[in-house]
């Protein structure tokens, strides 16, 4: 195996984050300028939020369920087994829902995205698009990234209804605790700054993991093998800027909610 | 199969009108992964002249077409399309003169994804011409390349041959001033190819565009400067002795520099050892 030099990756790096910021800033730029690929952002849309919604449905569920099922040990201890739904509301609305909504998104759609472009990329259709007068940022990037950021929205207070489904569930029929003290405790405990940080998130990731994703397919170069390698990366870098950025925006939105 | 009707207009006469150069390079230069590919590289094409590019694989021959679209940048020097330096402008402000240049690339690079007529409409619907006129243009197109029957299939469903004849039809749909052909008989086979290079020659003939033609079968581009398309025959005929320009000349890259720019007669008489044995 080639070794690469510090200096070398500290360049590559740089130029990645370069390159990726520049086409970031392009497509919400492209959003304001014509021609919009309305048809295509619909059609985007479709894929990502429709094809979804099983695996965050799921997700958010079984995540639900499990959160009540250690909660309530914990809880039964000091005999608090009623908090379990305000544990679960709280950390499936302000954490979970849009992180692990965002981590489906990112598997599901990063790869998708890195895997079709790649692919264009490497069989010279993207160039031929550019040829054609075509820019690919406004006809390919644009329209994904527009449709990531609302359906992720929408996917994650999907998920955070599941979530608290999810924890009803276990509640109700393994814990036995009552239906309307459940949803009135878990409603209740939220505050708004909850809601607004919850909401907040899936914006930010729906933006990572399109961006990111378009990033790696349209940078994507060696044939096959080089498809292969970038849509592992975008899934990578998507989930792992998920995760990051969740921390910090936590922090900074906290503070300024305070 | 029936041949193709075609507008009634002939191939340029030898004393034509005073030509105008569409493509300027000038000492152009550029490299990859610090490797030169094209070194101190000039050249003009004139309009209506088509002008094949021959070198030998990694010449660098379709580099020059992405340089001459600004799909790339050089490193130095100057490239001018039709009358703007392409080699100094921003990406967004190449899109409008990219309209005007029709490209065939190697591998076709047909949109999988869309079918026919949707590859061949693609910069029609881009431009927002109407969905009537579209058809009727697309289906001129396909007829020019005789696969009118094809317009709902899939690129995937298609021959190599077929691929690459969508892709000309897809270049010359809306009829652009400069049309380039990076190795359009590449990986096919002599019958193919010459369908292809007839498709070349009645393009030119036809429509008088200018083109740049990588190849790397000399024998297309010298049926290219020896042949005529017929309309009353509907077919390529050779030159012989009618008094016909075919305005067909070459250039010859060795080692990222021009070594040869000249027509079909001074290729053939030249003295260079490398030429001769590379025409041989």
């Amino acid at each position: 195996m080639e070794l690469i030099s510090p200096t070398d990756y500290a360049k590559d790096l740089v130029l990645a984050i370069q390159e990726w910021t520049y086409l970031a800033a392009r497509s919400i730029g492209n959003v304001f300028r014509q021609p919009r690929y309305v048809a295509d952002t619909l059609q985007q849309a479709d894929l990502i939020g429709v094809g979804s919604l099983p695996i965050v449905v799921l997700t958010g569920f079984f995540t639900g369920g499990v959160l009540a099922l250690n909660a309530a040990r914990t809880l039964e201890q000091y005999g608090s087994l009623s908090l379990t739904g305000q544990l679960v509301s709280i950390s499936m609305v302000r954490e979970l829902g849009p992180t692990l909504a965002g981590l489906m998104v990112a598997g599901r759609n990063a790869s998708g995205m890195a895997s079709e472009l790649g692919s264009m990329k490497v069989t010279e259709q993207i160039d031929a698009m550019r040829a054609l007068g075509t820019d690919p940022s406004k006809k390919l990037v644009t329209p994904r990234v527009v449709a990531t950021i609302i359906m992720l929205f929408f996917l994650t207070i999907i998920c955070d209804f599941f979530g608290l489904t999810g924890g009803f569930a276990v509640s109700a029929l393994g814990l036995h605790l009552d239906a309307h003290q459940y949803w009135s405790n878990a409603y209740q405990s939220l505050e708004f700054g909850d809601v607004i940080i919850g909401l907040v998130k899936p914006l930010l990731f729906g933006f990572l993991v399109a961006t990111i994703g378009c990033y790696y397919g349209l940078t994507s170069r060696g044939g096959t093998q080089g498809v292969g390698r970038a849509t592992t990366q975008a899934v990578v870098a998507a989930s792992i800027m998920i995760l990051g950025v969740n921390y910090f925006a936590s922090q900074l939105l906290l503070y300024l909610l305070k | 199969m029936p041949a193709p009707v075609a507008p009634a207009e002939s191939p340029a006469p030898i004393s034509g009108a005073q030509p105008q150069t569409v493509i300027v390079f000038q000492d152009v230069s550029i490299s990859f992964e610090g490797n030169p590919v094209l070194e101190g590289i000039s050249f003009q094409l004139e309009r209506g002249e088509t002008k094949a590019l021959l070198g030998v694989a990694g010449s660098g021959k379709s580099t020059i077409l992405k340089l001459t679209m600004g799909l790339v940048k050089p490193d130095r020097g100057q490239i001018w399309v039709l009358g703007q330096e392409v080699s100094a402008m921003k990406e967004e402000d190449l899109f409008e003169l990219r309209r005007k240049i029709g490209m065939v690339f190697q591998e076709s690079a047909l949109f999988d994804s869309l079918k026919v007529r949707d590859n061949v409409a693609y910069r029609l619907i881009e431009e927002g011409v109407p969905d009537d006129k579209v058809q009727k243009r697309v289906e001129e197109a396909l007829r020019f390349v005789e696969l009118e029957h094809t317009l709902n299939m899939l690129p995937s469903e298609l021959s190599g041959g077929m691929r690459r004849r969508v892709a000309i039809a897809r270049a010359i749909v809306d009829q652009p001033e400069i049309v380039l052909y990076d190795s359009p008989t590449g990986g096919l086979d002599p019958v193919t190819s010459t369908t292809i290079i007839e498709l070349l020659v009645k393009q030119r003939d036809v429509y008088h565009n200018s083109s740049l033609l990588v190849s790397h079968r000399l024998q297309d581009a010298f049926t290219m400067a020896t042949h005529y398309f017929d309309r009353n025959q509907n077919r390529m005929v050779p030159v012989d002795g009618a008094h016909i320009d075919t305005r067909t000349s070459f250039l010859v890259l060795r080692d990222s520099k021009v070594i040869f720019d000249g027509s079909a007669h001074e290729l053939a008489s030249t003295r260079d050892e490398y030429i001769r044995e590379y025409i041989s």
